[in-house]
């Protein structure tokens, strides 16, 4: 399978029903800025490396995802808004597991 | 005063390679950025990761490339106004333009390149309601006078490496140094949390976590916080001073309302000439611009600023003849008299 259905509830809480790549290794802060769902320059400011949180998101599904690492740990410790089922978008992968996934983003700080 | 030909807003790696082709076509350079060193986000957040895509570098970590462009430009004796930001612009009757800082500074220039990547990098501030009543009365974002703080009590609240150094060194100038962060575990250079965990120990200064600033109390100078620990009801700690360090973010900020064309929190150029705005002697390069195909990348940056030091010198001198010179052929003059060129070949008889 090459793509995957993801559900993103953006800052204004508009749901997007939209088609990710599998194999284009792309993250999922990414896949946001791919189609634009957040305005630029306020999502991906590191450019994905963990160091932001500008990607930060909610995830809603009970999808199992990939482990946080140190990195994504501490940074979330330093972000604002921050709830049990934060992540950073950028530390997640678009892989076929995820299809079906529901996320919201978390507001920008 | 600050006079020069192009004033260059924002000293990352766009802003710093511009002093390069600005040298060689004996142009001098001035740059405002509002972080207080050189660098960008190369320098204030990844200087310690490589960069993969920099011609003819394999690999060389963002810090060293800062440096090496500082390095590169030194022989064109740049200036710079760093700790400021650009805050307002006026086009003069001659063409030229001033641009005053947020400190008063004034820059007079020929020309002006934004090179201001995603914005002024600006602290960013925790959730607490009545937190802006008290900046500056109590409430700093950055330490900029450290004596500030002599003799008094501070609350630092963070947990990344500006937090803990900044906890470290005050321990021997307040009076009583608390720390708070909303884990129990500190991201820092191991030597540094190691350090905090020795004053901890030593009793120099208070951490207590996992916990959050949830509020300020005082007139109209702070007097104390609030903090919550997890589950727990809120208890007072007094204070003189609260200082929240959670790193910076970039923010376009008040070029916003320089009266540039801006699409996407970007500067929209002219890409097929020169990377000029839609205001005549304001161009904007690097990251901080867009145009069809736009790439964000510090390569393209530096393309972009040598097509605008041509155009630049053309506005600042119409009437004269110029063609641009490869370096090996006509080397680097600095003004500092220093001159690199390529070594003559010798022309000798073998007997």
């Amino acid at each position: 399978m090459q793509d995957i259905n993801i559900k993103i509830t953006d800052r204004e809480g508009k749901t997007h029903d939209i088609v990710a790549p599998t194999d284009m290794s792309m993250n999922l802060m990414e896949v946001v800025r791919s189609y634009e769902l957040a305005e630029e320059g306020t999502i991906g400011i590191c450019g994905g490396m963990a160091m932001c949180a500008s990607c930060q998101c909610y995830i809603k599904s009970n999808h199992e995802l990939p482990e946080m690492t140190d990195d994504e740990d501490a940074m979330l410790a330093e972000a604002f808004y921050v709830e049990d089922n934060s992540r950073l978008g950028c530390q997640i992968q678009i892989t076929p597991a995820l299809n079906g996934l529901e996320v919201e983003l978390a507001p920008e700080s | 005063m600050i006079t020069t030909d192009i004033l260059i807003i924002g000293a990352g790696p766009t802003g710093l390679f511009t002093i390069f082709e600005a040298g060689l076509l004996k142009l001098k350079c001035h740059l405002i950025d509002a972080l207080p060193q050189p660098g960008g986000q190369c320098s204030e957040i990844y200087p310690k990761k490589p960069i993969y895509d920099i011609p003819a570098y394999p690999e060389i970590l963002a810090g060293d490339l800062t440096a090496k462009l500082l390095e590169q430009t030194k022989q064109f004796e740049p200036g710079f106004t760093l700790g400021e930001r650009a805050e307002t612009i006026d086009k003069q009757k001659d063409g030229s333009f001033i641009v005053t800082t947020n400190k008063g500074t004034k820059h007079h220039a020929k020309v002006v390149a934004i090179a201001g990547g995603l914005g002024s990098f600006e602290p960013r501030k925790p959730q607490i309601e009545n937190l802006a009543k008290f900046e500056d009365n109590g409430v700093e974002y950055i330490i900029k006078e450290p004596e500030l703080y002599r003799d008094k009590k501070v609350v630092i609240s963070g947990g990344g490496d500006s937090a803990l150094d900044w906890a470290i060194f005050l321990a021997d100038v307040a009076s009583e140094v608390t720390l708070i962060h909303r884990r129990n575990e500190f991201r820092g250079a191991l030597d540094s949390v190691e350090k905090a965990q020795e004053l901890k120990n030593l009793g120099k200064i208070n951490i207590i976590t996992p916990a959050e600033v949830k509020g300020l109390l005082g007139n109209e100078k702070v007097t104390g916080v609030i903090v919550e620990k997890k589950g727990e009801d809120g208890f007072i700690i007094d204070t003189d001073h609260f200082i929240p360090l959670f790193g910076l973010s970039p923010k376009l900020g008040p070029i916003a309302n320089w009266g540039l064309e801006i699409e996407k929190n970007a500067i929209k150029v002219n890409n097929a000439l020169d990377y000029q705005t839609n205001i005549p002697g304001i161009y904007a390069i690097g990251d901080v611009n867009t145009y069809p195909g736009k790439l964000k990348l510090i390569l393209c940056g530096f393309h972009e600023a040598t097509l605008m030091c041509q155009s630049a010198y053309k506005k600042i001198f119409p009437d004269k003849k110029y063609v641009m010179k490869y370096t090996t052929v006509g080397g680097v003059q600095g003004f500092d008299g220093t001159k690199k060129e390529a070594p003559k070949a010798v022309i000798k008889a073998i007997q």
